[in-house]
């Protein structure tokens, strides 16, 4: 009589952990920004972290993004904790597996479009320079822009600016997307390019995207929503 | 490579700010290098026509310590008193002999001089000389007097057993000129008649009128030493090892034996401050320049706030965003020191044509001007140091900056 092969395997860790995560800032009345988060993402989420103003919801994404060091509590990016990490090892992490986009675009001013993409790419120095120019000038026609690669940022319009701020974000493929008000400075159309431009990252790049916002029609349209008061999970629910 | 662009981006984007650092930096560097050519130069210059007009050693017949007496080598006594010192004439005996021991080891030229004190008298007029009696062709081996004739003929001394050759400033004061009979009368009161050969001008006004040239063998009659001389002068083919060869021969010898470089001594440290006060006010031209520099990289780390904060977010390590604020203090320091290298160039180039030309005198003066490669590279890297440290102290606060603060700020 043989036994049956086990087959099973160990289950995969989340992209993304927060473990009783707390952020006190330190004053004469010390400030709670964060209070005792826990929650994990998978690959392939589109979240949205919600709030009234001053909940600790940016608080908590540059908690999550390496911004900033929690108090207490850890962050776990693929299952490795990141508290032990040096500002130099944090800051790898953000440029291999994370990208940002900020409520302003945050372009250098100075860079065309192109350049813009490719600072990333060129930090990392994986890809051939040749390579760097062609997957920056892919991103950028991905998300509509193909015709402003040589355009600086005060020639773009505020969308166009925030749109290429997300294929920065993209440049290194990173495995999860922060996103502080992604449309928060934007008008209405501007806001539904971007939204699609991220809608479509998740759909087609299974990457991650977390975006705070207090647009409450976009939260309503992502898969999951994260609701924070006073820098506590008030609600963590998965959407329609 | 990334790091220098975004460098350069910046500070080309203050490019008024830019350049007027630039030429802080140019200034100081062009300076620098200006005076640094101008002082060695001039010591260069002094320091030939000390060496041109001095032996590279000269022993003396003295000793460094006094004699010992006889009565210390017949009583084992703790100390003398009331002891007469035995009389001694001065002077180096032997000389053939004592020569002949040099010219076995020392690579270069000798000659021996007697020299002593004698009143030249002519028309009526007295004039007190020192007196060298010489080996003409010697002489000339180890001096550049031949140089300095300005009638009649060094050499004829060789030929006129009382021939003199004295300085142009004595003949014109006593009226005399070459082919004159003039009369010596020694300390000890004997006269001799002696013909002048040569007049010479040294520039040097104390030799032009009180120093006379004549026959060693003349001057040992005059002045009642036969056979004795009181100077070996040596001409070294190495100058560089007068010191060495001093201290051989004062221990061959036992005379006394100086080198350029000690008789001189206070010479050669007077030109050591004068360098260590001239690279002070250098450094503290650059240092000023420096403030210059930290004063754009300040302002540029002040503007640029979000764009290091966005650098941060991306993956930019601290490290990396100090590189590029010091790169920018480099990048001026580096285009201020290449502008100055030119300007320094240029100016020394200038101050080599201009001539001086003094009225009272024949000679035709210009700036000594040395051009050496080691002071562009000493401006060049105080301006780089002065220029990463102006970089350094704004990079390392921009380095510092908290991004959560900055993208807090801004939105």
């Amino acid at each position: 009589m043989t036994s049956p092969a086990r087959t099973d395997t160990p289950p995969e860790p989340p992209l993304l952990e927060a473990r009783a995560l707390t952020r006190i800032l330190p004053a004469v009345v010390p400030v709670t920004l964060v209070k005792d988060v826990s929650f994990r993402i998978g690959k392939s989420e589109f979240v949205a972290i919600t709030g009234p103003s001053g909940s600790g919801k940016s608080s908590l994404l540059y908690l999550l993004g390496l911004l900033d060091r929690p108090t207490s509590g850890q962050v776990l990016i693929g299952g490795e904790p990141t508290d032990a990490l040096s500002p130099a090892e944090m800051a790898h992490i953000r440029l291999k597996k994370l990208g940002f986009v900020f409520q302003f675009h945050f372009l250098l001013p100075e860079f065309t479009t192109l350049e813009n993409v490719m600072i990333p790419m060129r930090k990392l120095g994986k890809l051939s320079a040749s390579d760097q120019l062609a997957q920056a000038t892919a991103l950028l026609a991905d998300l509509g822009l193909e015709d402003f690669l040589h355009r600086r940022p005060a020639q773009l319009s505020g969308g166009q600016r925030q749109r290429v701020a997300v294929a920065r974000a993209l440049a290194n493929s990173p495995d999860l997307i922060l996103a502080d008000e992604p449309t928060g400075s934007l008008d209405s159309a501007a806001t539904e390019q971007v939204f699609d431009s991220l809608r479509k990252i998740v759909e087609t790049q299974k990457t991650t995207v977390v975006a705070v916002t207090h647009d409450m029609d976009l939260a309503a349209r992502m898969e999951r929503r994260i609701h924070l008061v006073d820098g506590q999970i008030d609600w963590d629910r998965q959407q329609a | 490579m990334l790091l220098l662009r975004i460098a350069a981006t910046h500070i080309r984007n203050r490019m008024r700010q830019t350049v007027v650092s630039v030429l802080g930096v140019a200034l100081g560097v062009g300076f620098s290098v200006a005076m640094a050519g101008l002082m060695e130069g001039s010591q260069r210059d002094f320091t030939a026509s000390l060496i041109d007009a001095i032996p590279h050693v000269e022993i003396i017949d003295e000793q460094r310590a006094p004699a010992e007496q006889p009565a210390s080598a017949v009583y084992d006594a703790v100390a003398y008193h009331g002891l007469r010192p035995k009389e001694d004439l001065r002077g180096i005996r032997n000389p053939t002999e004592a020569l002949a021991a040099l010219r076995d080891w020392v690579q270069g030229k000798l000659a021996q001089r007697l020299s002593g004190q004698a009143v030249l008298r002519y028309s009526g007029q007295d004039i007190g000389m020192t007196l060298t009696g010489v080996d003409p062709k010697r002489e000339l081996s180890v001096s550049k007097i031949r140089e300095d004739m300005r009638a009649g003929s060094f050499e004829d001394l060789a030929t006129t057993s009382n021939g003199i050759a004295i300085g142009d400033k004595a003949a014109e004061r006593l009226g005399a000129d070459v082919g004159d009979t003039v009369t010596l009368t020694s300390a000890s009161g004997v006269a001799k008649r002696f013909k002048i050969v040569g007049l010479f001008h040294t520039g040097i006004t104390t030799s032009d009128e009180g120093l006379a040239y004549a026959p060693l063998k003349a001057v040992q009659i005059l002045l009642e030493k036969p056979d004795i001389i009181n100077s070996i002068a040596i001409r070294l083919d190495d100058i560089s090892r007068a010191n060495e060869v001093a201290a051989r021969a004062e221990r061959q010898l036992g005379y006394k034996a100086v080198s350029w470089e000690e008789a001189n001594e206070g010479l050669m440290e007077a030109f050591f401050v004068r360098n260590v006060i001239m690279y002070t006010v250098v450094g503290a031209i650059l240092v000023v320049a420096g403030f210059g520099i930290f004063n754009i990289v300040s302002t540029i780390v002040h503007e640029k706030a979000r764009d290091i904060a966005i650098l941060k977010s991306l993956g930019f390590p601290e490290s990396d965003i100090q590189q590029i604020f010091v790169l920018e203090g480099l990048v001026i320091g580096i285009l201020g020191a290449l502008a100055g290298s030119a300007l320094g160039f240029a100016l020394s180039s200038y101050l080599a044509t201009i001539r001086f030309e003094f009225s009272q005198d024949v000679e035709v003066t210009h700036l000594p001007i040395y051009f050496s490669l080691a002071h562009y590279l000493i401006a060049c890297l105080l301006a780089l140091f002065s220029s990463a440290i102006a970089g350094y102290i704004p990079a390392r606060k921009a380095a510092r900056l908290n991004p959560v603060d900055i993208i807090r700020g801004a939105t």
